[in-house]
């Protein structure tokens, strides 16, 4: 029994249709959960009032965001490496809902900054980094559109998401060289352990990351699916089409 | 080699399209400038270096989508991937003479333009030595925009969107570059920056471009 048993597409779609149930009802329960705790259950922020609140929508689609690019990247490599259909086409399931997630964060942001920097959008490093990411991922579905031939694209594509990736990692560095940053610095650090959240609204948005990463890990799973399927059913078309 | 980038070099002098269009492009682009934000020569001069920077960028990607398609059409590309020549090396071949017949010229021009864009004296050189630094990674970075879009018909605007995001790490550290030159500051880590990602794209982007070549001749 290993992992790689799930490239076989019917054994992978035999194992998402066993767990997308159970794991849609997760993830929109969570994000609910999540969400309706954060908005209306947690108090306002002493300076920032009650726009704090973006908070539960905006770092979890911001983490995904990030998360969605690197799972692309991983899918590639495994692709590149082993030639596993199943998982060139995970990555372009992923790519939409990556982008969605870049632009729900690129928005909730600049909605949060009205009010508390006094503007929409500044060049920040964190802002200009994560509107280069939002491009790359354009380029990315573009490149997936444009390519008839589904092993050419899903070739191509994987070695754009690697270029990409250097590419966005150097341009991460290179903003924060450029332009000092109005952007808080995380509020979680991992490393550190320690945080500058208080426990009242951590816990929610907690939640509501949880919520968002699995809601990621359905609609990733439940594309993955439809997309084996329009394979499927292109193959017999052709089949169809010359007998 | 020295044939391929000798062939190169003239097919692009003769053909009259990449050497002499870009060059007009660049100095349509700095003339417009002035039409678009005022003539006012103290904001002009403060604009100039990331003008002429980006200038000289739109220059190089305007060329990029004919530095293959012509060569895939004809099946020049075709032979070279049979050749014994690895393709990585025709590529970079490729790329140096996209540099020639395109970022060379821009960067002779540059000082030129950089009068009408009234840059100020001290910047002449630092914009010269950060595009001599910088052209060579688009001219590498854009040959394997070119690689990628090759098979696709009117790849040009796909090629890009591609390339652009591509460049920003370029096209940061060198406008930064010229920038500090012009104002007088030290220059010496955004143009190592500039130095290092030109390097290292010479060094590694062949490899992914002859990649996705390989996967467009398939």
């Amino acid at each position: 029994m290993s992992l790689w048993e799930y490239a076989n597409p019917v054994k992978f779609l035999r194992l998402s249709e066993r767990v997308l149930p159970t794991l849609w009802v997760l993830a929109i329960s969570s994000t609910v959960v999540g969400l309706v705790w954060g908005f209306f259950f947690t108090p306002d922020d002493i300076r920032q009032g009650s726009t704090v609140k973006i908070i539960y929508i905006h770092v979890p689609a911001a983490l995904m965001a990030i998360n969605a690019w690197f799972m692309m990247l991983v899918a590639s490599l495994i692709w590149l490496i082993r030639r596993h259909h199943v998982s060139a086409l995970a990555a372009k399931a992923a790519a939409p809902v990556g982008v969605v997630m870049t632009l729900i964060a690129l928005i909730t942001g600049a909605i949060w900054g009205q009010p508390m920097w006094g503007t929409w959008w500044v060049w920040d490093p964190r802002l200009t980094s994560f509107l280069i990411l939002f491009l790359f991922y354009l380029g990315y579905i573009a490149l997936w559109e444009a390519i008839e031939d589904s092993d050419t694209a899903a070739d191509l594509t994987a070695v754009l998401c690697m270029v990409g990736s250097v590419f966005a990692v150097l341009s991460r560095y290179a903003v924060n060289f450029w332009n000092q940053g109005l952007h808080q610095g995380t509020s979680i650090p991992v490393a550190t352990g320690e945080r500058s959240v208080a426990d009242v609204f951590f816990v929610p948005l907690l939640i509501s990351m949880v919520g968002f990463g699995l809601l990621f890990l359905a609609l990733t799973l439940y594309r993955t699916g439809t997309e084996i399927r329009l394979r499927r059913t292109k193959a017999l078309l052709a089949r169809e089409g010359r007998s | 080699m020295k044939a391929l980038l000798i062939r190169d070099i003239r097919l692009a002098v003769r053909a009259g399209g990449g050497f002499g269009l870009g060059l007009a492009f660049f100095l349509i682009v700095i003339v417009m400038v002035p039409f678009a934000v005022g003539a006012d020569t103290g904001l002009l001069s403060k604009i100039a270096p990331g003008v002429l920077w980006i200038g000289a960028l739109l220059a190089c990607l305007l060329s990029l989508d004919r530095l293959l398609a012509l060569d895939f059409e004809d099946g020049t590309l075709d032979l070279l991937a049979t050749a014994p020549l690895p393709l990585e090396a025709a590529l970079s071949v490729k790329a140096l003479a996209h540099w020639i017949t395109t970022g060379l010229p821009l960067i002779i021009a540059a000082p030129v333009l950089g009068v009408l864009m009234n840059l100020p004296t001290q910047g002449y050189g630092w914009l010269v030595l950060s595009l001599l630094l910088g052209t060579p990674a688009l001219s590498v970075i854009g040959t394997f925009g070119a690689a990628l879009t090759v098979g696709i018909k009117r790849g040009g605007l796909l090629l890009s969107l591609l390339v652009l995001p591509l460049y920003v790490p370029t096209l940061i550290f060198g406008a930064e570059a010229a920038r500090r030159g012009a104002a007088g500051a030290d220059v010496s880590t955004p143009m190592l920056l500039l130095a290092g990602i030109s390097a290292a794209t010479i060094a590694l982007m062949p490899f992914a471009s002859a990649a996705v070549l390989k996967v467009n001749l398939r």
